[in-house]
């Protein structure tokens, strides 16, 4: 699957990068993880609020940092 | 499988604990009085009337006071954002026609979760659905300027007249304001790569359960609480010591209704200066009890929280130095007419 993490820069964009990472680690699934600052490539996804998470081209939520549980929650559906 | 575990993020538990809690509060916040003067007049045994009483007492009173109402609200507001996401908001305001679209998107502002570092986003998703660029500065001045903090320190610190006050003049501000800017018809100064970018739909909403609500209720007071209690504790500091030592009419010849020069001088002090409501409020508190006037306290406290420099630079990669200017001047031309109004009622 394909991960990416939408954010430009906050501190919140860079918790949810390190917390997707830990999660797909823990959940020992096989994951890109890709983190998007561009907001040119933010705004194509329709994504107004940062951080914002996307699985296969599918945004997941947007302007919020879930806690850990609930991101593997998350990344368990849509795997 | 292991993977079951995952299923559900949180507990029951965490839905009812609201319900247990709410008469334990009740209880806390109808005897914070009794409990400070417990605190300062026997425990510590300080005499009435004194300056390091006085001063001791408002913070020991105020900071649980303001702590307790923050906690609460902050909880319920978390909750209510959940319905109020800025796609959704996006999507009320498309095809709407000027005034009706400023009314609405001022009123958006308000319960949409918005913060600075989301400025850009936003509004090039308003703009690009065709959104009014007047409507979407009418969200833009709304948004940080009627915030939930600013609102329950107000009613917490002078009740819920002035908070009311401040939701209203703030609305009509930003609906003044952001329909003034449409008229001028600017979208010359709007950086010409804002309308050739593509903007995604946005894809389908999430789907959330009344315990992901109420679990969003919990997030946000850990998030907001735990941010800004920094700032109240520090306020309320400050309240404390100018409220024990500083003379009643210490502000009354620099920022009294005498002065006619205090609204404009307030409000461009205010620009520059950047605070978040958590700090601001019990200072301007302190500034009124001194002897400032209500209309010019309000406008003070306006330009800090509604005109924010950092907000300024974020915006100009978008704008165009003149539009970011408009945008001062009109909505600062606003605070001053709201704080000569109130001085000359009040």
């Amino acid at each position: 699957m394909e991960i990416k993490v939408l954010g430009t820069g906050c501190a919140k964009c860079k918790s949810l990068e390190k917390l997707t990472n830990e999660a797909i680690t823990e959940l020992g699934i096989t994951a890109t993880v890709e983190k998007v600052e561009d907001i040119l490539k933010i705004m194509q996804f329709g994504v107004m609020s940062t951080p914002a998470l996307v699985i296969d081209k599918k945004v997941m939520f947007s302007g919020r940092l879930p806690s850990a549980a609930e991101l593997k929650e998350i990344i368990l559906k849509n795997q | 499988m292991e993977n079951e575990k995952f299923k559900i993020a949180g507990e029951n538990w965490q839905i009812w604990l609201p319900v247990l809690l709410l008469p334990v509060w009740w209880l806390v916040y109808k005897n914070l009085g009794v409990a400070a003067d417990w605190f300062v007049f026997s425990l510590l045994g300080m005499t009435k009337g004194t300056h390091l009483a006085e001063a001791l007492w408002f913070f020991v009173f105020e900071f649980p006071k303001v702590m307790l109402l923050l906690t609460l609200i902050i909880f319920f507001v978390g909750i209510i954002r959940t319905f109020f996401t800025p796609e959704r908001t996006r999507k009320a305001l498309e095809g709407k026609k000027t005034f009706t679209g400023n009314v609405m998107a001022s009123s958006l502002g308000i319960v949409t979760p918005f913060c600075s570092c989301s400025a850009i986003p936003l509004f090039l998703g308003f703009v690009e659905s065709g959104i009014p660029l007047g409507v979407t500065f009418s969200f833009l001045i709304a948004a940080p300027m009627i915030n939930e903090v600013a609102v329950i320190l107000l009613y917490g610190m002078f009740g819920w007249k002035v908070a009311a006050i401040y939701v209203g003049t703030g609305l009509v501000i930003a609906i003044f304001a952001g329909w003034v800017i449409g008229l001028f018809k600017l979208e010359k100064w709007v950086e010409p790569w804002v309308y050739e970018m593509h903007v995604g739909n946005g894809g389908e909403e999430e789907k959330l359960t009344f315990k992901h609500r109420i679990l969003r209720g919990y997030k946000a007071v850990k998030e907001i609480v735990g941010k800004v209690w920094l700032y109240v504790a520090l306020g309320i500091l400050v309240g404390a010591g100018a409220h024990g030592y500083v003379p009643e009419d210490f502000m009354a010849a620099l920022m009294g209704k005498s002065a006619w020069y205090s609204v404009p001088l307030s409000v461009l002090i205010g620009i520059p200066l950047y605070s978040n409501a958590a700090g601001i409020v019990p200072i301007v508190s302190v500034l009124i009890e001194k002897g400032a006037s209500l209309g010019t306290a309000l406008a003070f406290m306006m330009s800090v929280i509604g005109l924010s420099l950092p907000e300024m630079v974020i915006l100009r990669k978008v704008l165009k130095l003149p539009l970011i200017f408009t945008f001062i001047g009109v909505v600062g031309t606003g605070i001053l007419i709201v704080g000569f109004l109130f001085n000359a009622i009040f």
